[in-house]
């Protein structure tokens, strides 16, 4: 019994590290050439807008609340400031959107009203109503990560799509599609 | 040469530009809780929960101004007595699995849970020989 030799690998057992090494080399590859994608997904699409109410955030637009969104007809909701570059360059977006006919509801994040004001004066107001979010409660309740997001809101007030970063013009089509079949 | 050099030197040393806001922090962003039971509760959750912008910090780490309003929100809750697994729920029910830095076990993540199992007790089926031939050599 003392003779046997200890339970010996078989040949093939040879390549196993080598095996295991060229399978993490090409993880890492994988992983170095994939584009990265740091978008974070709202989980509310297809949910009821949480409960809100948030004040004037401008002088020249009201304020908005959860029941603004109840009226039957689809809506977007913008979520935006104006310290964001990126809502810079979609301002133009939003009021193409508008000129066709959309109503475009928005939340400006952590902003001071003169900043704001300054903002709408020179990049333009395609906005309906402006709710101030000073604490980004609403932001937190819809899912919302960075600015700008735009939110499709059908006529119920359900949540029923999320694009996140700024609308290009060659998406406006793709919203009106959106907002269409949110009738 | 030596300008390409320089520049590349200053690019190197200059500061990310970040766009943000102007507005003071939210209330509990930088201030403990008077109890230092709910405060100790709330770093607990803080420290696993992952910031939305900073995306390997977690809020507890960051200084960016959301990741500052989930501070002051997950201490107003917990002093009004919210559980913080409550609060947790809350926001993967908004944010998914990113936002918590505690995994659950799902469809996507049982292998996290399985394989230290599985490599144990694979470790354990190869080297059962050599634990029993060991004890009969020296028999």
């Amino acid at each position: 019994m003392s003779k046997d030799n200890p339970a010996k690998a078989p040949r093939w057992a040879l390549w196993l590290p080598l095996a295991l090494f060229a399978g993490f080399v090409a993880l890492v590859v994988v992983g170095l050439v994939k584009p990265k994608n740091t978008d974070i997904a709202s989980q509310m699409v297809g949910k009821p807008l949480p409960a809100f109410t948030l004040r004037a955030a401008a002088d020249e637009r009201p304020g908005l609340a959860t029941a603004d969104f109840q009226t039957g007809k689809p809506q977007l909701l913008n979520i935006f400031a104006s310290w964001c570059i990126p809502c810079r360059a979609e301002a133009p977006v939003l009021e193409e959107l508008r000129r066709q006919g959309v109503t475009i509801n928005a939340i400006a994040i952590r902003d001071h009203k003169a900043d704001l004001a300054a903002f709408l004066g020179q990049y333009g107001n395609p906005y309906a109503r402006i709710g101030a979010d000073d604490v980004s409660a609403v932001q937190l309740a819809i899912g919302s990560s960075g600015v700008p997001e735009t939110f499709v809101i059908d006529g119920k007030g359900v949540i029923r799509y999320q694009h996140i970063g700024d609308i290009r013009p060659e998406q406006i089509p793709d919203i009106l599609r959106l907002l269409k079949e949110a009738q | 040469m030596i300008r390409a050099l320089l520049a590349a030197l200053a690019l190197m040393m200059a500061a990310p530009v970040w766009a943000d806001d102007s507005m003071p922090p939210a209330p509990w962003a930088y201030r403990q809780l008077p109890d230092p039971a709910q405060e100790a509760k709330a770093k607990a959750l803080m420290e696993t929960l992952r910031c939305l912008v900073c995306q390997s910090q977690s809020i507890a780490d960051s200084d960016a101004s959301i990741a500052g309003d989930m501070r002051s929100q997950v201490r107003e809750r917990i002093a009004a007595g919210e559980d913080p697994e409550a609060i947790r729920a809350w926001l993967i029910q908004r944010y998914g699995d990113y936002v918590s830095y505690e995994p659950r076990v799902s469809a996507a993540t049982w292998p996290l849970f399985a394989a230290p199992l599985l490599l144990v007790a694979l470790a354990a089926f190869l080297l059962r020989k050599r634990f029993t031939s060991g004890t009969e050599t020296e028999a």
